[in-house]
């Protein structure tokens, strides 16, 4: 087994610890920055955060574990963040998923092999007038078709390729 | 002539482009020479028009509103009408679509799209801040409370209860420190309103939890919002700032010696969070599950505190209320229901946006005649409200009233306002499988009842639209329903059987076929669809043959193909690619 500890720098955590670890009731918000810090929650860093909090590593993680927003494992460059909510259901949301899942080839909650894209059902976004819609790095994008879709991916793509 | 130009930039009108269209607003200006620029608003909630450009005169006050608003249509306002006083009749929205603003009656949303929501000027400028000073320099905190009762203003969160109440129990409940809370967490999926005053105007709701505080003897506000509304969250923080800037928020407010605050705490997605108690653990850092009631939050809440905790269209009400008197606001609704109401049209709507109407207005008007009835040629099958709690309204029952008794005695409930509208399309076996899957996955897992009622119901539901229902099975949905219902401590439980128990009362015949002939009636349910091809029509051209990814499909050219239901996967090519109409699903 690998030691992945070795490869997490948890300096950038300190001083997330510094402002909040004292403060009762600031776990989410200590987890909610640690994964801006590194795109998700890494054991390490969890570790430490029960060590600087005193909270016990079982809560930790259980808090860690209860709220979607949270995620254990590393995600790609762009979180394709795909409205299941009513709405969007309603117009045709499955077929939208369908196409992602076929133009980069994940499932629900998987991240394609070069790191780019993961894929995220999640609830409403709050532009339901807009459905089919999806969030991609906190940018909305509403009325959904499966070219449009297409042309966003390839879009992120080749910009990344430049 | 004095132009000004506004445009809606909320994240509804960003994700139609908005932000594309302001630039070239702004180049087409600055390209012909003019120091004139865009100014922001917020979502004004013709939703369905967006981009929204609005131009104004602002000598006469005269306006002009420009819909679907792509970049070369922006550089031709900004030159032809705005700089060259022609009006551009081709890009206008017509008066259908103005109706949709017009019919309403705007209290919660009075600033949304007409403010710029990062400029509290804007809100000052149209009465902002005058009721906070009238309940802090001139109103005893009883006389604040006893005006929202006559207001009649019930919470817009779901339950519906009487505002004043809970108001009153907080400042009578005992402690030195008191917290005002205002739930952001807009659960319900198919609903945006809180989004959009969030983000429209986040004035009206710190300004009506500074009243609320004042009247409770509270000096800590928290807003608890949801992860997934970044602007939201970067707007709330602007309007804080530029309050306490000036006065409104902080130390000393108008001088009376009295302090109060606000910090926001962004939720990390959980429906049940929503739910106040649940809201209160996850503020304190804990998993969010809910307790049992009482202790009301009122007696203690945050940090077993006394807390009233409103929801953010409860507080955007307020400042009107005291502002022109709870009586005006009693003067519109029903008898039990006063005021009026937000509420989200969303699905298979020609219009969809956000509408204000005064409380009990039909269905009918809503939705038809405000919201342009169903888009392209389906017909309305029926009206979803109250989200995973609430339940289905059928055509039958459009003359239903708009209010918090008449919408629970359909078997929906008003909920936070979304309106999911569908069409004969749209199955309502599915749909109750959707929510049921929904709750299932959001259900905290306290409750047994709440955690495997809710996940039996799914299966069962599953199977149904699979084609695998067996006799019995809608009997013993009902039965689990009635026993979640009694058995789940949270409102999550209590109405998660709801989608499913109303369209049982309403469309039973949907859930027969189902069952007894394995069919879906709305062509909806994948598994039960049949295709068939039609001898008469099929012209022998191949083409679907060739289209079936499967190789299902055979024939020999110019003579009839046959489709081979063993090895289709219903994928729909087949009926999309013929050119006449041979494909037939059953
Ligand atoms: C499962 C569940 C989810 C809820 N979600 C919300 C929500 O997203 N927003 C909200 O304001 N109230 C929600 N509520 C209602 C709150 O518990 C509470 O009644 C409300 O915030 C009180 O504010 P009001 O009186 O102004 O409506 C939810 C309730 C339940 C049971
Ligand atoms: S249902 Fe998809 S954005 Fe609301």
């Amino acid at each position: 087994m690998t030691n992945i500890a070795a490869e997490i720098d948890l300096q950038p955590l300190e001083s997330v610890l510094a402002a909040y670890a004292a403060k009762p009731g600031s776990l989410i918000t200590i987890l909610q920055q640690t994964q801006e810090i590194y795109g998700y929650l890494p054991r390490p860093a969890l570790a430490e955060i029960s060590r600087a909090t005193g909270i016990a590593p079982a809560k930790v993680l259980g808090v860690a574990s209860f709220y979607t927003q949270f995620r254990l494992e590393p995600v790609g460059r762009y979180l394709i963040m795909l409205c299941q909510g009513t709405a969007c259901h309603v117009n045709g949301a499955e077929s939208i998923s369908a196409v992602i899942s076929e133009e980069l080839g994940i499932a629900d909650g998987q991240t394609t092999a070069d790191g780019l894209f993961t894929l995220k059902h999640v609830a409403c976004l709050g532009c339901c007038s807009l459905a089919p819609a999806m969030m991609i790095n906190g940018e909305v994008y509403g009325n959904l078709t499966a070219n449009s879709v297409r042309q966003v991916l390839h879009d992120l793509a080749a910009k990344e390729a430049e | 002539m004095a132009m000004r130009v506004k445009i809606g930039l909320g994240s509804c009108g960003m994700a139609a482009g908005a932000r594309q269209t302001q630039t070239a607003l702004d180049e087409a200006l600055a390209a012909a020479g003019s120091t004139l620029r865009s100014e922001r608003t917020g979502c004004i909630g013709l939703c369905f028009a967006e981009p929204l450009v609005e131009v104004v005169d602002a000598e006469s006050g005269q306006n002009w509103f420009y819909g679907r608003v792509d970049a070369a249509a922006a550089a031709r306002i900004a030159t032809e009408h705005v700089l060259g006083g022609q009006v551009q009749e081709d890009l206008l929205l017509t008066p259908d679509e103005l109706h949709f603003l017009q019919s309403q009656q705007r209290i919660a949303l009075r600033n949304c799209g007409v403010i710029d929501p990062e400029n509290i000027e804007h809100y000052i400028e149209r009465g902002g801040y005058q009721a906070l000073r009238q309940a802090v320099c001139d109103l005893t905190p009883e006389q604040i409370i006893d005006t929202v009762k006559i207001s009649g203003l019930r919470g817009r969160g779901g339950a519906g209860f009487p505002t004043w109440f809970k108001w009153d129990a907080c400042r009578k409940a005992e402690g030195d420190i008191k917290y005002v809370i205002c739930n952001a967490d807009e659960g319900d999926p198919g609903a945006f309103m809180d989004r959009s005053v969030l983000e429209s105007d986040p004035y009206s709701v710190l300004e009506g939890m500074a009243i609320a505080a004042r009247a409770i003897g509270s000096s800590q506000g928290v807003i608890y919002v949801r992860a997934e509304y970044p602007l939201s969250i970067h707007r709330l923080e602007l309007a804080m700032q530029a309050a306490r800037e000036r006065g409104f928020l902080g130390q000393n407010i108008f001088g009376s010696g009295w302090d109060f605050d606000i910090y926001i705490k962004a939720g990390a997605g959980a429906f049940v969070c929503g739910e106040e108690t649940a809201l209160l653990a996850s503020l304190e850092g804990e998993r969010g599950m809910p307790r049992l009631k009482p202790p009301f939050p009122a007696q203690k809440g945050f940090w077993q505190r006394p807390s009233n905790i409103n929801n953010v269209e409860t507080f955007a009400n307020v400042a009107w209320i005291i502002n022109n008197g709870g009586e005006a606001f009693a003067a519109m609704g029903t008898e039990t229901s006063k005021g009026t109401k937000v509420f989200a049209l969303a699905g298979k709507i020609k219009r969809g946006g956000l509408v204000e109407v005064p409380m009990g207005i039909t269905l009918r008007e809503v939705i038809f005649d405000i919201g342009g009835g169903i888009k392209g040629d389906g017909e309305f099958k029926a009206v979803q409200m109250g989200g995973p709690s609430g339940g289905c309204i059928p055509a039958s029952l459009l003359d239903t009233p708009v209010d918090y008794e008449s919408i629970s005695q359909t078997g929906a409930i008003m909920g936070s306002g979304g309106m999911i509208i569908m069409d004969e399309g749209t199955c309502m076996v599915d749909m109750a499988r959707f929510f049921l899957d929904f709750t299932q996955k959001e259900s905290c897992g306290k409750c047994i009842h709440c955690r495997i009622g809710t996940k039996r119901m799914l299966e069962i539901l599953e199977r149904i639209t699979r084609g695998e229902g067996k006799p019995g099975d809608v009997e013993l949905l009902q039965d689990l329903g009635r026993q979640i219902q009694a058995g789940s401590l949270c409102g999550l439980g209590a109405s998660a059987p709801n989608p499913a128990l109303s369209t049982i009362r309403y469309f039973a015949d949907e859930y027969r076929a189902h069952i007894e002939e394995h069919k879906c009636p709305s062509h909806s349910c994948r598994p039960l669809l049949q295709y068939h091809i039609k001898p008469e029509k099929c012209r022998g051209c191949s083409l679907c043959a060739r289209k079936c990814p499967v190789g299902a499909i055979s024939g020999e050219l110019r003579e009839v193909f046959v489709i081979d239901m063993g090895k289709c996967i219903k994928c729909g090519n087949c009926a999309a690619s013929c050119r006449f109409d041979a494909v037939e699903v059953l």
